[in-house]
């Protein structure tokens, strides 16, 4: 069953359709992969999802219910969680602080939102810089907190953008294991990445897009074969041989 | 921990017995004063330092508050000391109203709007003749004659308004309004309504302010627009008191009203006496003379950068 459904989405930034009329579904407990090149719209379908940009045309449909137009935060309390491309820390806060205010989403007391936010850190590997404050953290780290943020909201569906981007290759192991960590929990996750080894590892199905138009979509392999994605990133000269 | 508590309990005893250890009306005016601007300074913080909604206009809500309390007891001829509670409630729909319409607006635009919204409302005071009296102002008769009942008061406000704004700060709304001031679209995303938590904070910081106001309306026993509605005199006043104790923690402002309060007397005053009259005028100098070092030297002000001025202050002593 479809999780989330995006028809026909249309964001136009005054002529420039930034995204033209993309369809596409996540089923529940798979990993789907959105890719394209730079600029192609990718966080702009996100930010659409969760309304942080009102869209032109077209719908969102969640667990059967289009969302289009709801309040971001009244988005979140559905179960739709998010990472920002560019890292939003809470600087001046502790790591643990950071993961404790997202956990109110779901519990009341402060001393569940505490708990809750330790088992989180455990989790996603930040329990030795808990008492330390956001802005102290290294780019790993930060994207890690991202991740522990989004999950502090018990997220049904997760939208991950580019939180590969900018690791270490061994840090890249561990965020590939941390995102199937996630899946296996039944979380089911929408990830824009660009480092390939990620998103052809992990995704179970993706969607390329170019210039805010579909281009393909189908398993990593078939993605990774189609003539118009290769011509997308490498020019036309690759997409014949 | 223990020496915290021990240093609280201490201020708190010596809080309690001041009238009585210091008989001079004088300084127990001075004190009653500083023990306002506490109510303000930590009013003002809890939505400038912790919600990072930065209000240049808090005078709207102390002017508000002010003449609540003068109109309740002129025109509706009760008690000056309903107007405490109404004084409050009035400033809080007044906030209502203010966070409906800026809270639209972020980073400077919210201060400029609450800027031009302080001005409003003294233009409102100083036009508005059959309830206000405009620039006559209004004058009551105070309640008691003694200055110690005012004291207590005073004092109980500002001990009220501390710990409601340490509690607050400990609980989920805490953890909001900081999230707020650190990062409103990563806020947005966590689930946080930010609007309603942005009002919820002015809420709270307009019903102190207001309370200060009226509280300020019983004990001078007189107002007028220019001196309830004052930019530098109380919005500006706000934000020093803030900066100078220490955004964003919950014992700066207080620290930061009794300096302040005390440089205005003793420039104000000419150095009791002591410096030639001309000084009298210099107190808004030395107030951005301060200001600047503040934010030069100890950014988190004099509570928030504490532990560097100990520092400091013991590297003095030991290279001497």
């Amino acid at each position: 069953m479809a999780l989330l459904e995006v028809k026909n989405l249309t964001k136009a930034f005054g002529g420039l359709k930034a995204v033209n009329d993309v369809t596409f579904h996540v089923d529940e407990g798979e990993i789907m992969g959105l890719i394209g090149p730079n600029g192609s719209g990718k966080t702009t379908i996100f930010n659409c999802i969760n309304n942080y940009y009102s869209i032109t045309s077209g719908d969102v449909i969640f667990k059967g219910n289009s969302i289009k137009g709801l309040k971001t935060h009244k988005i979140c309390h559905l179960g739709i969680g998010r990472t920002f491309q560019v890292v939003k820390p809470l600087a001046r806060m502790t790591v643990l602080d950071n993961v404790t205010a997202s956990a109110f989403c779901r519990v009341g007391s402060i001393k569940e939102a505490k708990e809750e936010a330790a088992k989180i850190l455990e989790f996603s590997g930040l329990t030795d810089h808990k008492d330390k404050l956001a802005k102290s953290l290294p780019i790993g780290g930060r994207k890690r907190l991202e991740i522990a943020r989004a999950l502090a909201t018990k997220p049904e569906m997760l939208l991950l953008d580019e939180t590969a981007a900018g690791l270490t290759p061994s840090e890249l192991d561990e965020a590939i294991e941390l995102i199937q960590k996630i899946r296996e929990n039944g979380t089911t996750i929408l990830i824009v990445e660009h480092i390939m080894k990620v998103i052809m590892t992990i995704s179970d199905r993706i969607h390329a897009i170019n210039f805010g138009q579909t281009i393909g979509e189908g398993t990593p392999h078939e993605v990774a074969n189609n003539p118009a994605v290769i011509t997308a990133y490498l020019g036309e000269a690759y997409a014949q041989c | 921990m223990g020496q915290k508590h021990l240093t609280l309990i201490f201020i708190g005893i010596l809080a309690v017995a001041f009238p009585f250890l210091v008989t001079s009306d004088y300084y127990l005016h001075l004190v009653i004063i500083a023990l306002m601007w506490v109510v303000i300074g930590s009013a003002w913080n809890l939505l400038a330092g912790f919600t990072g909604q930065v209000s240049f206009g808090h005078a709207m809500f102390f002017g508000v508050g002010a003449y609540t309390a003068g109109i309740i007891v002129t025109k509706l001829e009760m008690s000056a000391w309903w107007g405490m509670m109404f004084g409050g409630v009035t400033a809080m729909l007044i906030g209502l109203f203010v966070g409906w319409v800026c809270f639209r607006l972020r980073g400077p635009y919210f201060a400029l709007a609450t800027l031009a919204g302080s001005e409003i409302f003294r233009l409102i005071a100083t036009n508005w003749e059959s309830l206000t009296e405009g620039m006559v102002g209004i004058l009551i008769i105070q309640t008691f004659t003694s200055k110690l009942p005012y004291y207590y008061i005073a004092l109980t406000l500002a001990f009220l308004c501390i710990f409601f704004i340490h509690v607050v700060m400990k609980s989920k709304w805490g953890y909001y309004f900081v999230s707020i001031r650190e990062d409103q679209d990563a806020a947005e995303s966590m689930g946080i309504n930010t609007t309603r938590y942005k009002n919820v904070s002015l809420l709270i910081s307009s019903f102190f302010t207001g309370m200060a106001g009226a509280f300020y309306m019983n004990y001078m026993a007189f107002i007028d627009p220019h001196v309830v509605f004052s930019l530098h005199y109380i919005s500006i006043m706000a934000i020093l008191v803030g900066i100078v104790g220490g955004v964003a923690t919950i014992m700066g402002p207080a620290v930061g009203a009794f300096i302040m309060i005390g440089l205005q007397e003793t420039f104000r005053s000419a150095f009791f006496g002591l410096a030639p009259p001309w000084t009298s005028e210099a107190h808004i100098l030395v107030f951005g003379l301060l200001v600047i070092f503040v934010i030069l030297f100890l950014p988190n002000g004099i509570v928030g950068d504490w532990s560097k001025i100990k520092r400091n202050m013991f590297r003095i002593k030991a290279s001497s």
